[in-house]
């Protein structure tokens, strides 16, 4: 069988001393950067860039892929313990676990989050392995206005990431497409906006955005509140094992947990956040006592978490049959893939198959070595929380300051940080979400260009988006996304101003 | 007419002003037609489309009812303008003073905008900082950064 053998050397690759290490270190730092607020995937990911040009490609992408998966667990942990998300996706983790913490329960509550992620791990592999080929297929009959449609899509899945205003999320979005505006264009070679700065017509590096934004902006919004409420709070963990009554209760919310997140995950865009708060929903419906929710419902833990990992893991599909990036993660392994010389898409697996089998397997081991890393290390990474924020903001600041640094051997791009640091205080401010922004601004640059071929290729005929079936299938997905979201939304309105009129 | 929303009122002005700005430098680049659009094609047109939302958002939080009239509150000036400044030196620094230097005045400023300096807390993160920092990038990742001085070279 083909799918065994394309394992088999998957395995073979993997199984080797380096690559056993680099995922082993992969997964570490993750953990490590997962558990720490304010250091999130992106920004080691980011950090780390230049350090893999010393790499060969396989050892370097299997380090990079387990830094993004152990960031999925270590989240958690900080969610559950302290009730502080180490990163976006554990947002919803935190709704129960913290709740189980403080009814010191948080070993349970821990190792269900740890046992979930593992089992969802497992799944999205074998998806991965199944389905990654026949969708390659079909990446082979994406044309511009395909791309561009899917693009669309993905970024109206994006607004998903914002929890506020449907309509301000729309506008990050399309801020973001604009600051990827700042470039040289590929077609004429003209350079936009960029006021005859040479460093702003190669476009502003991502990794400066995302520190700007996410980094600085939440060290100054947190220094901005009162001093009491800034010191993170620890408590023991009592009892590791999940009680048998746990298990029973937590089983079935894992299993759907895991099939919602591998179904989500594939979606550009939404990934494993969408499919987190997804699952906590269902979760909610279904439970025959929805009234324990946000008060330490086991479930409500251990489905978003498996749904989380799932969609962590299959959001792979897009970027590996592709090349087009789901999330920020994802667009700075597909920069590291074009460092190493190789370029993302549908041909990678025919080119590449020991890197691309050799990725896949490498997940599953890495799953593997989490379980294995995070439940006896819980106790380390508590302790690690006892650091005080005063010692903490200081040094998650110089990390930023040196990786801004290194990304060209330049201050002119921690000056521009500075300037972006400041709009992040703006849209915390505001309430303006910067996920979206971010999204928008790493498509921008790709959607452009496939909008002006596809134009091209149709004589400037705008119909050729809904006349092609694949396109048009796109395009209703997104409008169709568009509208669910608004539909509460509308109806909270119109219940808002009927209110009004009584 | 009375402001409802101030924070949305704030945020669809500055993305009409942001849309227009772009839409206007998008005319300096060739337009083009829809068989061959130019540069400033793309630009243009979402430099349009972000000014019409951003007038929807000016106009509902002007219209749409909220509790509390959404206030965008105090800004926190200080840690606002000493983080911010911090990194700039710390820019500034780095290729001409070095790791030795730069580094402890980042700790110092940063710890700054926290509220009173502890100086024991300075000297000991400055440090630890500092000699982690050369032994994870300088030693361990290969990185080129400054380490001393550019005079004492």
């Amino acid at each position: 069988m083909d799918l065994l053998q394309n394992l088999a050397l998957g395995f073979e690759t993997t199984l080797t001393l380096t690559n056993l290490i680099y995922a082993f270190m992969g997964c570490l730092l993750g953990t490590l950067v997962g558990v720490l607020p304010g250091l999130g995937p992106t920004a080691t990911i980011a950090m780390l860039l230049p350090s893999i040009y010393a790499l060969d490609a396989t050892p370097a992408l299997i380090m990079l892929a387990g830094i993004y998966y152990g960031s999925q667990y270590g989240g958690s942990t900080t969610a559950i313990l302290i009730n502080v998300p180490g990163e976006a996706a554990s947002v919803v983790t935190a709704l129960d676990g913290y709740q189980m913490a403080r009814q010191g329960r948080a070993g349970p509550a821990l190792a269900v989050s740890a046992l979930g992620s593992f089992f969802a791990g497992c799944v999205g592999t074998i998806i991965i392995a199944a389905f990654a080929p026949p969708l390659t297929e079909l990446a082979f009959k994406f044309g511009p206005a395909e791309y561009f449609s899917l693009m669309v899509l993905g970024l109206i899945g994006a607004v998903v990431l914002a929890s506020g205003s449907l309509i301000k999320a729309v506008a990050m979005i399309i801020l973001g497409l604009l600051l990827g505006q700042i470039n040289t264009d590929v077609i004429s070679g003209v350079p936009r906006f960029s006021f005859d700065v040479p460093e702003l017509s190669d476009g502003i590096n991502f990794v400066v955005i995302a520190m700007g934004l996410f980094g600085f902006g939440e060290i100054i919004a947190n220094l901005g509140q009162p001093a009491e409420q800034r010191e993170v709070f620890t408590k023991d963990v009592k009892g590791l094992w999940p009680s048998k009554e746990d298990f029973k209760e937590s089983a079935p919310a894992v299993l759907r947990g895991t099939v919602l997140g591998s179904l989500l995950g594939v979606l550009p865009g939404g990934g494993s956040l969408l499919a987190s708060f997804a699952s906590y929903t269902l979760e909610k419906k279904l439970s025959p006592t929805p009234e324990k929710f946000g008060k330490g419902a086991i479930q409500g833990v251990a489905g978003p978490e498996s749904a989380n990992n799932a969609g962590a893991q299959t959001s792979f599909i897009p970027m590996l049959t592709l090349g087009i990036p789901p999330n920020a993660v994802m667009a700075l392994m597909v920069g590291a893939m074009t460092i190493k010389g190789i370029q993302p898409g549908p041909q990678v697996m025919s080119s590449n198959p020991e890197l691309f089998w050799g990725l896949i397997t490498s997940m599953w081991i890495g799953n593997l070595m989490l379980v294995i890393l995070n439940l006896p290390l819980i106790g380390i990474w508590i302790r690690l929380l006892t650091v005080p924020y005063r010692f903490l903001f200081p040094a998650i600041l110089l990390f930023c300051c040196i990786g801004l640094y290194t990304l060209n051997n330049n201050n002119f791009d921690v000056y521009l940080s500075v300037l972006f640091g400041l709009l992040g205080y703006v849209f915390y401010k505001l309430k303006c979400e910067p996920a979206p922004l971010l999204l928008g601004f790493i498509l921008g640059p790709m959607m452009e260009e496939n909008l002006r071929r596809a134009l091209l290729l149709s004589r400037g005929n705008w119909g050729d988006f809904v006349t092609r079936p694949l396109s048009a299938t796109l395009l209703g997905m997104a409008v169709l996304m568009l509208v669910i979201m608004a539909l509460p939304n509308l109806r909270r309105k119109r219940e808002e101003a009927f209110q009004d009129a009584e | 007419m009375k402001i409802k929303s101030q924070r949305d009122f704030v945020a669809g002005l500055a993305f009409i002003v942001v849309g227009l700005a772009f839409a206007w430098g998008a005319t300096n680049y060739s337009f083009g037609s829809s068989a061959r659009p130019g540069p400033g094609y793309f630009p243009f047109g979402l430099g349009i489309i972000l000014a019409i939302i951003g007038a929807v958002i000016t106009f509902e939080a002007l219209t749409i009812e909220t509790e509390d009239g959404e206030p965008i509150g105090d800004i926190a000036w200080r840690p606002l303008l000493i983080i911010l400044g911090a990194v700039g030196v710390f820019g500034f620094l780095l290729p001409r003073a070095g790791m030795v230097i730069s580094i402890p005045v980042l700790i110092t400023m940063a710890s700054a905008a926290a509220g009173r300096i502890r100086w024991l807390d300075v000297v000991i993160l400055s440090v630890v900082l500092t000699l982690g920092s050369y032994m994870a990038f300088v030693r361990g990742l290969d990185l080129v950064i400054p380490v001393w001085p550019s005079f004492l070279q």
